[in-house]
């Protein structure tokens, strides 16, 4: 079998020249990044419906230069934020004898269990001087830091400290290896954690009409809500789409240098440095982070539940609901990280431009507001495969194209691990193409499979906007339910379910923590 | 070495690897062509309608329409299949699904959306007897969808704060320079822009913008109605233009000794004292078009009347002779219907609150 792809092989640096199974692979990789990337097709063609005056009108406003700016001041800020704090709690606890550091892991990824509209929610109702850009700034980073400090921490504690230990060695003081060594061994992990978060940020609106902040999203949303008006929608979502361009360019530019794989026999974890007098402090400051980002929303769920005068005793319908909202959020975990291996495989196999640009467009969607990809989902369904529509696999389908970014993230950083070579000494030895992927390939990054499916799970456990656009008419999961009950002003009665939301979803983050940081040093020493 | 170890782990990787691709395959790869044409249940009368199931897109408070829909299924056998979401949202949906809709009925929350399903054509005539059951201004001027029910802007005070013992006769009166750093607002929700629309109408668009620059100078801006019935119940700000029924739900929520707000209404001629309808309509795809008029005809029956008027979401009935809440002042006296004809579809509001910065 042969495509086009791989017939270019041959004068591309590819590690596999004559890989025949990537005749299959191709083609797979791309039917998969054109059905997650089918939301921008969507936004495309319904731009074009509105026409070149609207454009005009709507971009011409002198408004939008403001709303622009908060959106990049915003995304900067705590993309910086994040990275910073991402990176320092990773470095407490993968680098140094901070006391309790197996714990703090843990507590570090908790705030991935705060479902989103509680985070938002939670700080409002509780302070009222947490507004406009600074509150932003500062929910957000709290949200949002795990998806720096978990990619950062793995890539610590995976690498092999001999660079440092030499730069240590050579009389270069513990700030300065910091800087001029794990700083830079760091850099794809920080770049992706990066990317995810200023993605997320370009496209979220609840969190900050909450918090009274106006962003780009703001007007998006307008014109759906009042305008009732996608093709206009469409038009301004495309400035969001090509700042996420801009986004994943930049990401690519200072993420991809080198390979992470540890090329060594014998990955050593490294001596802790001693924080000496800064133990104090560095405790302190990750107690005030931990109890900043998860004690304020479990807070808020708690007064709720104590003070709010519709809390009933959760009726039978609470189960049902979690039961329906455990069984999407697992379906959707198994499905998108299926659908990443195929693409996440297919750029780290072959480093042509074509491969990477492919992989690089199913991130673009992260940067679209929910309600476009939902009626994205609506439009593509209705009109080619109706008979899912409003049926089970479709609000799957939903979820999988909102959270594919999420999943292609996770294994290709447990792709980035694996040794270059190990296919082809598989195949060298005879094992048929199928065999090496099933036997070598896959149980390597396993890891990464399990941390993209908890990933995943977590993220749509708690979705809204597109679960109520998408379900099956009845259908109810914890987070409708809990948005019937708070639009209805009982906040009492809503709060069982953003508890039970908020349980559910610490097993994904304790899976997650432990797949991506792997608990199990023995696997890795076995190369 | 990790031949055991893989030997483990292969049968079940490969085994999930090979369901999730079948189930992706299954869920992305549409298959083919749409089988639309059904067979339509063509019913011929009112006992052929029950076994049928009709499927009702709701904006409305979801716990009565709830109710509702159980009561229409036991009177007529047609059952009904509820999806709530934001009618905004529900709009938008439709307008994707275009014809091929699985929806029978829109139960909106304003008249906006379902007058701009009226322009595009997706909605089939009311019946003419559910059309005369409730006064004329409250349906679509083109008989495309009837009233159901409403509700009453009014200004909600936070208690004791000058802005309750003084309030405001007028909505006018909010841009005035005493009320700076006073109000808030919610200009992005639905119920808002229809006050602006008739403002349009009786002060004119020039006044409206003059208005609405005062209102930006003077208001806090919230995203919702809920977040700024919290907000005036907490003191975070004097009061704020909100449907009365807020104010109920706060209440009910937080306990009488808890709340520290006071619902004030407008004088009954001014544009602040906007009645606003909620309304439903059949949509034209709908393959049970006769069982969605039945549901239409069911909402404005006395016993639906009386379910919306008795139940926890506060709202005014609007069938002659059903009675709204006891504490509830009656309709007349507190406000005037802004008729469908003078709302229509909310565009030219939209642009005022859009060039006044107001909206994004």
């Amino acid at each position: 079998m042969s495509t086009p792809h791989s017939a270019r092989s041959a004068d591309s640096p590819s590690p596999l020249p004559r890989w025949r199974a990537a005749g299959l692979l191709a083609p797979l990789a791309f039917a998969i990044v054109a059905v997650v990337a089918s939301p921008l097709a969507f936004v495309v063609v319904q731009a074009g419906q509105a026409g070149w005056d609207q454009a005009q009108r709507l971009l011409g406003r002198p408004l939008i230069a403001t709303l622009l700016w908060n959106t990049a001041t915003l995304a900067a800020a705590v993309t910086a934020a994040t990275a910073v704090l991402g990176f320092g709690a990773a470095y407490l606890v993968e680098r140094t004898d901070l006391p309790g550091r197996r714990w703090w892991t843990v507590a570090l990824v908790l705030p991935l269990a705060v479902p989103e509209f509680v985070r938002g929610y939670s700080w409002v109702s509780l302070f009222s001087s947490v507004r406009g850009y600074w509150g932003a700034v500062l929910v957000m980073t709290c949200s949002l830091y795990p998806l720096v400090f978990l990619p950062v921490a793995a890539t610590l504690r995976r690498a092999d400290t001999a660079a440092e230990e030499v730069s240590r060695s050579l009389g270069r003081g513990p700030l300065a290896t910091l800087w001029r060594v794990t700083l830079p061994l760091t850099r794809p992990a920080l770049a992706g954690g990066a990317l995810l978060v200023s993605l997320y940020l370009l496209g979220e609106y609840g969190a900050f009409a909450m918090l009274r902040f106006t962003t780009f999203a703001t007007a998006i949303f307008t014109q759906y809500k009042l305008g009732f008006d996608a093709a206009s929608a469409a038009q301004l979502t495309l400035v969001l789409v090509a700042l996420a361009l801009l986004l994943v360019l930049l990401e690519a530019g200072c993420g991809r240098r080198g390979r992470v794989a540890r090329r060594g026999a014998v990955g050593r974890r490294a001596a802790a440095a001693p924080l000496g007098r800064w133990k104090l402090p560095a405790l302190a400051a990750l107690a005030a982070l931990v109890g900043t980002a998860v004690g304020v929303p479990l807070y808020a769920l708690g007064y709720w539940l104590v003070v709010g005068s519709s809390t009933t005793l959760p009726s039978a319908s609470v189960l049902s609901a979690a039961l329906t909202t455990l069984g999407y959020a697992a379906t959707a975990a198994l499905v998108a990280t299926a659908a990443a291996v195929p693409v996440a495989l297919y750029g780290w196999r072959r480093g042509t431009r074509l491969a990477r640009a492919a992989e690089r467009a199913a991130y673009l969607t992260r940067a679209l507001p929910g309600i476009a990809v939902a009626l994205s989902v609506v439009h593509f369904a209705i009109r080619y495969a109706e008979p899912v529509y409003q049926q089970p696999p479709l609000l799957v389908a939903g979820y999988v194209i909102l959270f594919f970014p999420l999943a292609l993230t996770a294994v290709r950083a447990a792709l980035a691990q694996v040794p270059p070579g190990v296919e082809e000494v598989a195949r060298s030895l005879g094992t048929p193409p199928l065999g090496v992927l099933l036997r070598v390939t896959l149980p390597l990054v396993l890891p990464g499979l399990g941390a993209a499916a908890a990933m995943v799970a977590l993220t749509a456990g708690t979705e809204l906007t597109a679960t109520l656009l998408l379900r099956p008419t009845g259908t109810q999961t914890l987070a409708t339910q809990f948005w019937v009950y708070t639009s209805g002003l009982a906040y009492g009665a809503a709060a069982p379910y953003a508890a039970l939301m908020t349980a559910m979803s610490v097993p994904p983050v304790l899976l997650l923590t432990r797949r991506t940081l792997g608990t199990n040093s023995r696997t890795e020493d076995s190369r | 070495m990790f031949g055991t170890r893989i030997g483990a782990v292969r049968p079940a990787a490969a085994l999930s690897l090979a369901t999730a691709c079948v189930l992706a395959l299954a869920a992305c790869s549409s298959s083919g062509g749409s089988s639309s044409d059904g067979p339509s249940q063509a019913a011929t009368g009112a006992q052929a309608l029950a076994g049928q199931t009709i499927t009702v897109y709701s904006g409305q408070h979801e716990q009565t329409v709830k109710a509702l829909a159980a009561d229409f299924e036991k009177r007529t056998g047609v059952k009904v299949d509820l999806r709530s979401g934001d009618e905004a949202e529900l709009a938008n949906q439709i307008l994707q699904e275009g014809k091929a809709s699985p929806a029978d009925v829109f139960y909106a929350e304003n008249p906006p959306a379902l007058t701009v399903l009226e322009e595009q054509g997706l909605l089939a005539a009311v019946q003419p007897d559910t059309l005369k059951s409730v006064p004329a201004g409250d349906s679509s001027p083109k008989g495309d969808w009837v009233g159901v029910s409403a509700r009453t802007a009014a200004f909600l005070a936070a208690e004791g704060k000058p802005a309750d013992t003084a309030p405001p006769a007028s909505v006018r009166d909010l841009a005035k320079p005493e009320w700076k750093g006073r109000l808030g607002i919610a200009p992005s929700e639905t119920d808002f822009a229809p006050i602006v629309t008739r403002m349009i109408k009786t002060d004119g668009a020039d006044a409206t913008k003059q208005w609405l620059l005062g209102l930006k100078a003077n208001a806090k801006s919230y995203d919702s109605n809920e977040s700024l019935s919290a907000a005036i119940n907490s003191g975070e700000v004097e009061g704020g233009v909100i449907d009365h029924y807020y104010f109920y739900r706060l209440r009910d929520e937080k306990t009488a000794a808890q709340t520290h707000a006071k619902l004030h209404y407008f004088t009954k001629t001014d544009p602040g004292a906007l009645v606003d309808v909620s309304g439903a309509g059949v949509l034209k795809g709908g393959k049970h078009q006769q069982a969605a008029q039945a549901f239409l005809a069911y909402l404005d029956s006395a016993p639906a009347q009386t379910l919306i008027a008795t139940s926890e979401s506060y709202e005014y009935p609007l069938v002659a002779g059903v009675k709204g809440k006891a504490e509830l002042p009656a309709l007349d006296t507190v406000g005037q219907v802004a008729s469908a004809a003078d709302l229509g579809d909310g565009k030219e509001a939209l642009q005022l609150l859009q060039d006044t910065g107001l909206l994004a």
